[in-house]
């Protein structure tokens, strides 16, 4: 089955270039991207099948046996995350069908939509550190498109901060590859695994993941180094805004995971702390921005920092149960931050503005798009029914496990205090009445005296929204409401995904191809964390 | 030899931190050039560093430099050609639009908050008429 693997790697491939080449001017290029999309979905649901079922698969690439080659493994942590992913990209496809203006889909925003997919499923697949550099390129360049095609002033200006901290990542990345790669003499995920448990240990290995923790935290949107995120989210096509918000932080932390249970595993626990003060900063800073906030797709934008953080506080506890607590957040956050977003841009088709004073009413316009916003709200906020009440309910259970105090609080408090900013937004958008012409003039009074200030605002009115925007948060919401209903089967899934990350024989073994029997019995390989 | 190297890693590591520390975009661009071969460098000397030998040359008892750092860095130059060549045209783009190259001054995403009094003389002098 190890063609599976290379399939899910190409589709997405295949299908950009298929969308760049399709006919200008018409509906062509978003067919072939949505086309695309629902193939990859469809493989990457044979895929976890076939990994729930069966174990670890790995392929290697071009036939050469393993540290020597390039592997793809897909354990069950990938195989989630990436049909979660390549599911969240179809609805966003199917929005962006309708929601992209012509200019930007003839400048190839759904080829680049598949780049950016391209580059997430190689990130999640490769079992090789340098390739996973190439693979985050790829998304990276995939993104930069994205982020300034048609670009306003606006959106370059968040584009070029963007693009500017997040090529720092990239070199800080490149820079502790070759320190590994010039210590450890492999580049294989597995192999580098039982490399660096024999080695002495001697401080380098520390110094190369500090390099790796930086570089993964910028992408993730770490604590001291998240400056590139309230700056950028917000500028762009809210269709990019929902999936950059779904995919990208998510990848950082992913890859941190990975490097850190993989390569790092002792440095991991020497950084226990570390992780936990960094994720909870994050937290902190994401919660007071999304607090403080009037605009609305900045403080959804803040409110990503929020997911961010309480995944890093999992993954820095780093338990079995804290691990699969933290898969179940990722399918959950990746699931609610798109349909959030996708709200707001309906919202914006129904005539909001951009700040929370400028929009009002929409219960009323559109009861449907309150309730899909309702669900995801409360899902983020870990109300039950919602699959972010799981989520929460796994953590605290984790938490309250290990005997760690900061972890159950920090979570329950980042969901009561979401409730906030959330809430604060369901009134504005949809219970509040639509804002009256006598507010709208003082507002615009307001605006006049800016230079380049916004154009004349029309009323809140009754629109018809396109169909596939309505399939794609529809889809989404669905999926989401479903999760929530039976949230057995996925968190079996996330258990077993934690298992595979605690102790990698089964990763190993698929890799390498051999049982690694000096590894298993090495207690500080099987060892859990603090 | 490997310490000469060495040298030159930190001198141009120092000085492409200073760059980038400047609020000038075209500055900060020189910097992340700058850091970009110096990770390049990076891998080539800790890849083994074996002078005055080629890759892949040579008999069974020769001397020979890895061939995998060198594969490495030369894939680590291409992309980062793209990305650099990308980022270029971007700069030029950001100047034209914003003529200026001061990142302070460019805070269209980020705008500082003006207090929300409407002044009433200018809501009769203006909009309201």
């Amino acid at each position: 089955m190890s063609w599976l693997l290379v399939a899910c790697l190409m589709t997405p491939l295949v299908t950009a270039a298929a969308s760049f080449v399709a006919p200008k001017g018409g509906s062509q290029r978003a067919t072939v991207a949505t086309c695309g999309s629902v193939l990859l979905v469809l493989l990457a649901g044979l895929l976890l099948w076939q990994v729930a079922g069966s174990g670890v698969l790995s392929a290697q690439m071009g036939g050469w046996a393993a540290p020597f080659g390039i592997s793809l493994v897909a354990d069950p942590l990938a195989a989630l995350l990436l049909f979660v992913s390549a599911a969240v990209t179809l609805a966003i496809a199917l929005f962006a069908a309708d929601d992209v203006d012509q200019a930007r889909s003839d400048a190839g925003f759904h080829g680049f939509v598949q780049v950016v997919l391209t580059g997430v499923v190689g990130a999640l697949l490769t079992g090789d550190v340098f390739n996973l550099y190439v693979w985050f390129e790829v998304m990276l360049i995939g993104s930069f498109a994205l982020m300034t095609l048609g670009a306003d002033r606006v959106q370059l200006d968040g584009a070029i901060k963007y693009i500017a901290l997040n090529l720092v990542a990239t070199v800080l990345l490149l820079t502790a590859i070759g320190l590994l790669h010039g210590m450890a003499g492999t580049l294989n995920l597995a192999d580098l695994h039982r490399v660096m448990a024999e080695r002495p240990d001697d401080g380098m290995s520390t110094v190369v993941a500090t390099f790796f923790l930086v570089a993964f935290g910028i992408k993730a949107a770490l604590f001291p180094v998240f400056a590139w995120l309230p700056a950028a989210y917000h500028t762009v096509p809210i269709t990019v805004a929902a999936l950059f918000a779904a995919l990208m932080t998510k990848i950082g932390v992913y890859s941190l995971l990975r490097v850190g249970s993989l390569v790092f595993t002792g440095e991991m626990a020497d950084m226990h702390l570390l992780l936990t003060g960094a994720g909870l900063a994050t937290l902190v800073i994401g919660l007071a921005g999304a607090i403080a906030e009037q605009r609305m797709r900045r403080l959804l934008a803040w409110h990503v920092m929020v997911s961010v953080g309480i995944l890093l506080l999992g993954v820095a506890l780093g338990t079995e149960a804290a691990l699969a607590a933290a898969f179940l957040y990722f399918v959950h956050g990746m699931l609610a931050k798109a349909a959030l977003f996708m709200v707001i841009g309906m919202a914006e088709r129904h005539g909001a503005g951009e700040r929370m004073d400028e929009v009002g009413g929409l219960q009323r316009l559109s009861p449907w798009l309150a309730a899909a916003f309702l669900f995801s709200a409360l899902s983020l906020i870990g109300l039950p029914p919602t699959p972010g009440f799981w989520a929460k309910l796994a953590y605290v259970k984790a938490g309250l496990d290990a005997g760690s105090v900061v972890l159950v609080v920090a979570v329950l408090l980042a969901g009561l205090l979401s409730f906030l900013p959330l809430m604060r937004l369901w009134n504005e958008m949809f219970w509040k009445a639509a804002p009256t012409p006598a507010s709208t003039d003082e507002a615009l009074a307001a605006l006049t005296r800016k230079p380049g200030a916004a154009p004349l605002r029309q009323p809140m009115r009754a629109a018809t929204i396109p169909a596939g925007m309505v399939c794609g948060l529809g889809g989404l919401t669905l999926l989401s409401v479903l999760i929530g209903l039976a949230p057995a089967s996925l968190y079996a899934l996330a258990a077993d995904a934690s298992a595979t990350v605690i102790d990698p024989a089964p990763y190993l073994q698929a890799v390498l191809g051999e049982a690694p029997s000096d590894l298993s019995t090495d207690p500080s390989i099987t060892e859990t964390r603090p | 030899m490997i310490w000469l190297l060495c040298l030159l890693i930190g001198a141009l590591a120092s000085a492409s931190v200073w760059l980038m520390l400047s609020r000038n975009l075209v500055k900060f661009l020189f910097g992340l050039v700058l850091v970009s071969n110096v990770a390049n460098l990076v891998i080539i000397v800790g890849g083994g560093f074996t002078p005055l030998s080629p890759a892949l040359i040579g008999g069974a008892n020769a001397v020979m430099a890895n061939a995998l750092p060198q594969a490495l860095v030369l894939t680590a130059i291409v992309i980062g050609f793209g990305l650099i060549a990308f980022v270029l045209v971007l700069a030029v783009g950001t100047y034209r639009v914003f003529d200026t190259v001061d990142m302070d001054a460019i805070r269209f995403a980020e705008p500082v908050d003006e207090p929300r009094i409407v002044d009433p003389e200018q809501v009769d002098d203006g909009v309201r008429s």
